[in-house]
């Protein structure tokens, strides 16, 4: 009997132990892509160099505007290796020498490295020396021996460098600019010993260079003077003729090197096209015998006889790309065009000796978004019944890269997620009635199965096939990956803005595109020729009112790369992708700043600060006028002048300019400034709390019963500024001469809170500001080891609060109203410690309520993403914390901070090229989302404090179910025996 | 002084090229910069010295970004015109720590170079840089052993229960019997509510 109750009391225990928290923050192998998905991107193409010759893998090989270096697979084009080069490290051009190594040269001709080709290893580095900046690039002709030796001619840095293509060896070098000369070819002819190098030294000079080719000794240098003027274009047709451009760009002028010689002949182009008018530029293509001359709207193939005799072979409408001359077998040239009209993209291959007949003529259906073609690189192949085909890698307006193949698009990479701008997210829509939720399990045994398979799985029971299907099983779970809202706000639309101006929406799920929308309203037109993207904000949100809306964003951008461009504005709706409307701005925009107020149908309304300081208010209705000029004396912002070093708090006032009559324009009126020596400082980092982010709490309970209150204001601006002559890299400055200064700065008053000077230490600073604390990460120059700081702002005025007996008889000034005009009272704790890795982007977890404890979100050099305690960054450790500290959770000080590789969140994956990182809010408390990218994307879920609010993924409901069954059946197999038992008590 | 020079520079580039197989960091002016030469090196991958740097996809960093080179086959690698001062090199390498390296390139010698490991303040006679440690990205899950089912809330639960089971009755029997009849008719008498009368139907047997 004793036992039966024994078991009733013991089973709310039991089921209070199952749902206890997993005790592991961390992963366990066989959980990756669970919750996290990752997605590895190279950037817009540059160059492109195909290897097919050989059977095996056919590779092309990339470099690509993100710095990246990478070898695709032609078949699939996944990427066999890659690599990211420094950020300085803008790779020039790239090639594949002796058939296993790629080269590349990068950093304006500076460095060179060979790739063996099939595993992307480095083989060897050159560092090519010169004195003057200049373009670089590898010269024409790549199979130049001397002694056996494959040699490849590197233009760059004004010298020409014949390097060994085997251990990357100098052979000679020849320093050909001793004035300011812009080398534009360097050309071996055929069968010749001699190299020529060819440049303009100013716009009306001409310079050749003759080089031996064996030794680089220069052996004649002679100018030509053309009085009228190049424009810098020039043109290798063949390898003794050359096309140059005059000033004017409307006359072609021939220059030929026969025999040593040098002759100019200029000629009209009008004389070759009728109705020539305007301006004409050569489009940088290498064409065997023939030249492509942009004209307007069109382009126009001439051919180059040997006589000069000039001839229009072809004119096409300019939105065209046209590739390099692959030479073929039997000594001609292929030229590949390709034309986008409508959603149709037309792909030409020409034989230079027979241009009438099209060596293929392809269309191929390709949508609206993703623009036009802007570079085109073609490859040939033999087909299976020996004729000749081709496949061309087109690299289109968004970045993405096609490889279209007998007709059809054989892969496309949607590379242009490489160039990330601006993230936002936005909820899916709700699921409707009669939409079924999920597929149910087929039937009560397949889940059983599923459950018992996941239960050998904890136990570790499971063998390598039963693993594959758990993985399987898991994957397949479409829970994460359905196009509705779910219950704990685990799935959201992460919507992208990059830099081709277009926008992309993720699923969180598995990263997947749902839609993608090229802006119309940010692409190249007439009335705007350098259109560029900035940002992305959530402009309409629909909550309480406006249900039955979709939610949109709004993209700004400029017309223009400068901050006095005018402004374009466009209204994308999340869930379809299309845009709404747009609108071309008459003024420019400086700065966006999002107002804590929506309209009736939730709009936002924003305010653009123009370059002159002029507020314009959108939306632009009588609804949101009304709404702002009540909140208009309470309106602030500030700007920040890096240059001079000012920060300028400003107000608003009801008119825009005297003369204007504009209701939506608004004038700024200067409230404060702060000025720092520009001697001694230099703005070089600043940061603000995120708008969205929530606090729970004021007060903070200490361990012995007292209470501190956080100073939790929006209005918070953390500035942090160095020695100006510490601003530079680590390494260009002494302990000495630099320092960094810290200040919270009130940005309604401009009054500053605190100031910190570090000593000996400079940047570059990475801050995150959230609550009342800062966290920043800099320099220490004196210890030559990166430290980060915290500074956490306790408002004193209501420290009195803490008495309750003030509090019972209403002496307490709890309810007084908060003014941010008011003088705070505020005292500031920090403290440093040593952090091993440099940083590349900073953040903080945000959840729904704020409740669960913060974890910075630290990107290291090495692309990971470290998550990082608030407890460790907290400026009450101190080295003996006492009892009741340690009950409270303070850690022992030490003098670094903690790297456990169990808390990098990316585990054991790089986002290459991190460049940010951001979180946001789920619906459920103890969890938040964090999307890191680069080159690369990166999504998790995270839990800063486990997930005390749920189960865990691998709860094991079999196990749970089997466990009730069991005490179940032992209650009645005890309740049996007990009766039986009595039974026979009875009967004695 | 000037008549030892030449021989000196002789000797040194002497035993630089004996010493050619073992790492060095050896610097040499070009131009205005110096050249960092160093060695990354891990134990226990591949061929012991060298590192396949395919799977490793490594890199070393100068300076926070300035500079960003990769490793060759044999775990070398340099960092070319690197002005005189004193500078950090960072190695990224998945699944290793490695600790930065403060180096001091001098301007008085030629771009001697001086290294010293930040993290423990070690200083290092050439620059062939460690990982301090591996790294271990996930929690490895404990192998199954009955212990850790014993250990678990419900094998705590289980095992309780055989106890109370069998090891009870066994208690019982060493008890006084008069003392069991009269503890098991107090109960009866106070009317204990057991099990049987708790479920439906059982109150009828």
């Amino acid at each position: 009997m004793e036992i039966r109750v024994l078991i009733l009391l013991l089973l709310p225990l039991l089921l209070i132990s199952l749902f206890a928290p997993n005790p592991t923050v961390a992963l366990y192998e066989d959980q990756v892509g669970l919750m996290d998905w990752h997605h590895k991107y190279i950037g817009k193409v540059k160059h492109a160099v195909f290897h097919t010759q050989k059977a095996g893998r056919k590779r092309v090989v990339v470099s690509t505007e993100e710095n990246v270096i990478a070898s695709l697979d032609l078949r699939r084009g996944d990427i066999f290796w890659r690599h990211v080069l420094g950020k300085n490290d803008v790779i020039d051009a790239i090639d594949i020498v002796m058939g296993k190594y790629v080269i590349s040269v990068s950093s304006k001709g500076s460095v060179l490295r060979a790739w063996n080709l099939p595993d992307g290893q480095m083989v060897w580095e050159s560092f090519l020396q010169g004195s003057t900046l200049s373009k670089s690039f590898f010269s024409a002709p790549l199979n130049i021996k001397i002694d056996k030796d494959n040699v490849v001619l590197v233009f760059g840095k004004g010298c020409i460098h014949a390097v060994s293509c085997i251990d990357g060896e100098i052979l000679w070098k020849n320093e050909l600019s001793s004035e300011s000369s812009d080398i534009q070819h360097v050309f071996q002819p055929l069968g010749s010993d001699l190299i020529y190098a060819v440049g303009f030294i100013t716009s009306s000079k001409l310079v050749i260079y003759q080089i031996n080719a064996k030794n680089g000794d220069l052996l004649k240098q002679s100018t030509v003077d053309f009085p009228s003027g190049f424009s810098g274009d020039l043109s290798l047709v063949s390898t003794d003729t050359l096309i140059a451009l005059d000033s004017t760009q409307s006359k072609l002028v021939k220059i030929s090197l026969v025999n040593g010689e040098t002759s100019l002949l200029p000629r009209d182009i009008a004389d070759l096209i009728d109705g020539f008018s305007g301006m004409a530029s050569l489009l940088p293509s290498k064409l065997t015998g023939m030249l492509a001359i942009k004209i307007n709207s069109y382009i126009v193939f001439v051919r180059v006889s040997a006589e000069y005799r000039l001839e229009v072979v072809e004119k096409i409408n300019y939105p065209a790309a046209v590739s390099n001359s692959l030479s073929l077998l039997e000594g001609n040239y292929a030229i590949g065009l390709v034309q986008c009209s409508g959603s149709k993209i037309h792909l030409t291959v020409k034989l230079d000796s027979d241009w009438n007949s099209d060596m293929i003529k392809e269309s191929i259906e390709l949508g609206h978004q993703r623009g036009i073609a802007e570079k085109v690189f073609i490859n040939d192949y033999i087909r299976t019944d020996r004729s000749p085909g081709f496949r061309a890698l087109i690299v289109m307006e968004d970045h993405s890269l096609l490889l279209l193949q007998q007709g059809e698009i054989v892969w496309s990479r949607e590379d242009g997620l490489a160039s990330i701008m601006d993230t936002t997210t936005s909820e899916l829509p709700v699921e409707k009635a009669g939409v079924s939720v999920s597929k149910v399990e087929h039937n009560l045994f397949e889940w059983l199965k599923g459950h018992i398979l996941k239960l050998k799985g904890t136990l570790m029971l499971a063998n390598s096939d039963d693993i594959v299907a758990i993985q399987e099983m898991r994957l397949k779970s479409s829970e994460k990956n359905k196009m509705t809202r779910d219950h704990n706000g685990f799935r959201k639309l992460l919507i992208v803005l990059t830099k081709a101006g277009k926008v992309y929406a993720l699923h969180s799920g598995d990263g997947r595109v749902v839609w993608s929308l090229l802006l119309p309203s940010f692409r190249m037109s007439n009335t705007c020729h350098h259109p560029t993207v900035l940002s992305i904000y959530q402009w309409q949100v629909p909550h309480h009112h406006a249900m039955d809306e979709n939610p949109s964003v709004l993209v700004v951008g400029w017309c223009g790369f400068s901050l006095d461009s005018p402004g374009i504005l466009s209204f994308v709706d999340s869930y379809t992708g299309k845009e709404l409307y747009s609108l071309s701005l008459t003024h420019s925009i400086a700065q966006v700043i999002p107002l804590p107020f929506t309209d009736s149908t939730e709009q936002r309304l924003h305010l653009l600060i123009d370059a002159d300081g002029l507020a314009h208010l959108y939306p632009r209705t009588d609804e949101a006028i009304k709404i702002f000029q009540r909140e208009l004396p309470n309106t602030h912002w500030y700007s920040i002048d890096g240059e001079k070093g000012i920060i300028r708090g400003y107000g608003l006032q009801y008119s825009c300019l005297p003369g204007i009559t504009d209701e939506y324009c608004f004038g700024a009126k200067e409230l404060w400034s702060i000025v720092f020596p520009s001697e001694s400082e230099k703005i070089i980092a600043a940061t603000t709390r995120k708008l969205n982010e929530i606090v729970h709490t004021q007060a903070k309970v200490l361990a012995d019963q007292d209470v501190m209150y956080k100073y939790i204001s929006q209005n918070l601006l953390f500035v942090a500024t160095v020695a100006p002559k510490a601003a530079g890299e680590i390494g260009s400055a002494n302990p000495e001469e630099s320092w960094l200064v810290a200040y919270l700065i009130d940005s309604i008053t401009g009054r500053i809170l605190h100031r910190v000077t570090h000593p000996a230490c400079q940047g570059p600073v990475h801050a995150v500001f959230s609550e009342n604390w800062v966290v920043y990460h800099y320099f220490n120059l004196r210890a030559h080891r990166y430290e980060m700081s915290v500074i956490e702002i306790y408002d004193q005025s209501r420290s009195d609060n803490k008495d309750v007996l003030k509090l019972m008889i209403g002496k307490h000034n709890l309810t007084s109203p908060v003014s941010a005009y008011s003088r705070p009272e505020v005292i500031v704790k920090s403290q440093s410690y040593f952090f091993t890795h440099s940083v590349k982007a900073i953040a903080v977890s945000l959840t729904a309520k704020g409740i669960t404890s913060k974890q910075l979100l630290i990107g290291t050099i090495g692309d990971q993403v470290l998550a990082l305690d608030k407890r460790y960054v907290d400026p009450r450790r101190s080295i003996n914390p006492t009892p009741s500290e340690k009950e409270e959770g303070i850690m022992p000080l030490t003098d670094s901070l903690p790297i456990i590789p169990q808390s990098y969140v990316t585990h054991s994956l790089q986002v290459e090229g991190l460049r940010g990182i951001l979180s946001v809010p789920a619906k459920l408390e103890s969890t938040s989302l964090l999307f890191a990218y680069g080159v690369d994307l990166f999504f998790t879920r995270i839990a800063p404090s486990r997930t005390y609010d749920s189960l865990t993924e691998d709860f094991s409901y079999a196990l749970l179910l089997i466990t009730i069954v069991v005490l179940v059946a032992s209650i009645f197999v005890t309740w049996v025996l007990s009766e039986k038992k009595e039974l026979r008590e009875k009967w004695r | 002084m000037d008549a030892s020079r030449p021989i000196f520079a002789a000797l040194i580039a002497l035993l630089f090229f004996f010493s050619l197989p073992c790492a060095l960091s050896v610097s040499s002016a070009h131009g205005e910069g110096y050249a960092i030469t160093g060695r990354v090196k891990i134990e226990g991958l591949g061929k012991g010295f060298g590192i396949p740097g395919k799977t490793l996809n490594a890199k070393v960093i100068l300076n926070g970004g300035q500079q960003v080179t990769f490793l060759k086959a044999d775990g070398y690698f340099s960092f070319y015109d690197v002005s005189a001062g004193t500078h950090l090199i960072e190695v990224s390498a998945m699944g290793y720590f490695f600790s930065p390296v403060r180096v001091d390139v001098s301007a008085r010698n030629r771009g001697k170079v001086q290294a010293a490991l930040t993290e423990n303040r070690k200083g290092l006679s050439e620059l062939v840089l460690e990982p301090l440690r591996e790294e271990e990205y996930y929690d490895v899950r404990e192998p199954f052993s009955i212990m850790s089912l014993v250990k678990s809330p419900m094998g705590l639960m289980m095992g309780f229960m055989l106890i109370v089971m069998f090891v009870m009755p066994k208690l019982m029997e060493n008890m006084d019997p008069e003392e069991i009849r009269r503890a098991q008719e107090e109960m009866r008498s106070q009317g204990v509510p057991s099990l049987a009368n708790l479920l439906p139907g059982a109150g009828r047997s």
